[in-house]
């Protein structure tokens, strides 16, 4: 599982145009691989790029530079229509706000059957209603709310319908984008539990994005963490909060309030400047140790390393 | 020891087309003076309407204080009329909102805001006010005061916005400070920095803070007691370790156990099954009996009482009763309460 590359994102770069002159640098350049039937977290602060990282991937945004290579074949560039539905049906997204992300006007059971209807899944009307109705099941809804309308549901069932949708085309790779940052933490937990239990079941991978740093060391295999359309620091999730190494990861660690009053009380918060750490030379992403990398400068690279062989 | 804010049995029901909705239904709890209190609880269950009573805030006419007290330094301000209560919010009590995109006025400028209530209630001049309202945002760490005085709310940031409402809200020194989920809308190293200033502020002011959030972190980190609340009642309230090292209502245990601590190993998350109860139709008997596993047969007839853990520490389940049958909480909750034994012995309690 872990030698093969299900997604491959080289330097990939999203601007946006905002007025005639500026252009934003929301994604300025990452690269990162995804493996099969991993979880990999994304984090960061909100204007980071990270959804617009996860949207780009799944071509929702066209890159303006870089590559992003699914199975080593480019999801971006000229693409027949039959093509981009080989896509889509391969890889799925959730969304964040559950209510803004279901159409208010189409049942439950149009919701989730729109993905098979349009790929073809079902043969008659008989197989369209089972199937929707073993997704609900699947998700834990029950099948008698598959006539319903999304207001008729909570934000944690709505979430649930919004997996459900992205489940009904069988997909092997999901981007979940903030799928838990709308919802209370007791509905939180159940929807991660029914994440993980999916992923085990039918041997998905995930792109999990997400501010909650706690969350994303729970459910993810490998972390990222971005800083201003750059990834700064990535490592497997334990290495990582074990050992952080780039100033800003380290800042958004001793950020994260704990439901520990004890170690509250002892908390040292470690802020972050970026003009602390400036030089002429434009840093570079590299290999600190096997499978940990840090945006740093060669200076940096060497102190890092110090650091992790003095531990 | 000085009960700054003292709520009696407060019960708040709102008329809806399809019935009255019972938000908030007999809570009572006391601030005092230089203390935080945390209210926690899901989405629905009360802890904003509560501290909107408080401050009356409850949309008119729907929302009503059905019954109940709100003594603040004594008096009794739930039938204050209008013109009254003005003169106690903004200055005795102000209020921190969640969203400060949207509690800050988009056509005033931010200095303006300020002054407002400095120049209503502590009857300063427009100079005077102004001075005073460069100090503010100095001390909430906003930099170049006196440039940003000048500016409108959609020039600022979020943290920066969220920081100008806590400036706003300290202007007066206002005995209590309401703050309703006050950094839930903003990343988590900016939430640290609110976090801190408050309590800065508090050290310095020796001002008494309610502070609604989800966030048990948050809890963690400001409260010095807590009151969790669910359908509308306080079902426990203590000091923040009794209820982080001692918890002993079962959903005390189910929000505990639903947040991954980040060192919490390959398990499954503690989950609270179902959704909260409907206000409309609260149910008989202990409102969260349907969600919890370790309900007993009485939940479903008999509302629990608040039972007396500590001195400082009550819980509304009939597991505390003397004959009830005893049960294991979640594994994740007992490490917790490990801890908590040995200080107990310290103590000497009991």
């Amino acid at each position: 599982m872990e030698n093969e590359k299900l997604l491959e994102v080289k330097n990939l770069q999203k601007f946006f145009k905002a007025g005639r002159k500026n252009t934003i640098k929301a994604v300025n350049g990452i690269s990162f691989d995804i493996y099969k039937g991993e979880t990999f977290g994304l984090v960061g602060e909100s204007g980071c790029g990270k959804s617009t990282t996860g949207r780009t991937i799944i071509r929702l945004y066209e890159a303006t530079g870089g590559e992003v290579k699914y199975k080593n074949e480019s999801v971006h560039g000229k693409k027949s229509k039959e093509d981009m539905l080989k896509f889509n049906r391969k890889m799925q997204m959730i969304f964040q706000d559950p209510s803004s992300s279901l159409n208010p006007r189409m049942t439950v059971m149009d919701i989730i059957a729109e993905g098979i209807d349009i790929h073809n899944l079902a043969k008659n009307e008989t197989e369209r209603k089972n199937r929707v109705e073993s997704l609900l099941e699947t998700v834990g809804l029950n099948k008698e709310h598959a006539t319903r309308f999304p207001h008729e549901f909570s934000g944690g069932q709505r979430q649930r319908i919004g997996i459900a949708r992205a489940l009904a085309v069988e997909p092997e790779f999901i981007i979940a984008d903030e799928p838990i940052s709308a919802l209370d933490v007791s509905i939180q937990a159940q929807v991660v539990n029914l994440l993980k239990k999916l992923q085990r079941e039918h041997n998905l991978t995930f792109l999990f994005i997400a501010h909650d740093l706690s969350m994303v060391k729970y459910i993810s295999d490998r972390t990222g963490v971005m800083y201003y359309g750059n990834m700064v620091e990535l490592a497997d999730s334990d290495e990582l909060y074990r050992n952080p190494l780039h100033p800003y990861t380290r800042s958004l660690l001793s950020a994260i309030p704990l439901p520990d009053p004890e170690y509250e009380r002892g908390r040292k918060r470690f802020a972050y400047d970026p003009a602390d750490y400036e030089t002429d030379e434009e840093p570079e992403f590299r290999e600190v140790k096997p499978d940990h990398w840090v945006r740093c400068t060669e200076k940096e690279f060497e102190q890092y390393q110090e650091q992790l062989n003095n531990k | 020891m000085s009960k700054l804010l003292e709520v009696k049995d407060l019960s708040v029901s709102f008329n809806t087309y399809s019935g009255e909705v019972q938000a908030v239904r007999g809570v009572s709890f006391d601030v005092e003076k230089g203390e935080t209190l945390a209210i926690v609880g899901e989405s629905g269950s009360g802890k904003s309407v509560t501290t909107k009573a408080l401050m009356q805030l409850l949309p008119k006419p729907q929302g009503q204080i059905k019954s109940g007290e709100i003594l603040f330094e004594g008096n009794d301000i739930a039938n204050y009329s209008n013109k009254q209560m003005q003169k106690i919010r903004g200055k005795d009590m102000s209020m921190v909102f969640q969203d400060p995109m949207t509690s800050l006025n988009p056509t005033m400028k931010v200095g303006n805001q300020i002054m407002e209530g400095l120049i209503k209630h502590r009857n300063m001049a427009r100079g005077e006010a102004k001075k005073k309202a460069i100090d503010l945002l100095e001390q909430v760490g906003i930099p170049h005061p006196v440039l940003r005085l000048n500016q409108y709310p959609h020039q600022f940031s979020g943290g920066m916005r969220q920081r100008a409402v806590v400036a706003i809200a300290l202007a007066c020194n206002p005995k209590v400070l309401i703050a309703d989920e006050p950094t839930t809308a903003l990343d988590v190293t900016i939430q640290a920095q609110i976090l801190d200033l408050m309590k800065d502020i508090q050290r310095e002011t020796d001002s008494a803070i309610v502070f609604i959030t989800h966030d048990l972190g948050v809890v963690a980190n400001v409260a010095d007691r807590v009151a969790v609340m669910y359908a509308g009642k306080i079902v426990e309230i203590g000091k923040v370790d009794e209820i982080f090292y001692n918890p002993k209502h079962p959903y005390t245990w189910g929000l505990l156990g639903s947040m991954p601590t980040l060192d919490s190993e390959e398990e499954e998350l503690f989950t609270i099954p179902g959704s909260p109860p409907d206000m409309l139709n609260p149910p008989k008997g202990d409102a969260f009996a349907p969600r919890n596993e370790f309900a007993l047969e009485i939940d479903t007839k008999m509302e629990p009482p608040m039972f007396k853990v500590s001195d400082t520490h009550y819980a509304a389940s009939w597991l505390l009763h003397k004959d009830a049958p005893k049960m294991e909480p979640p594994a994740s909750v007992k490490r917790r309460m490990q801890g908590f034994a040995s200080t107990d012995d310290k103590d000497g309690e009991k």
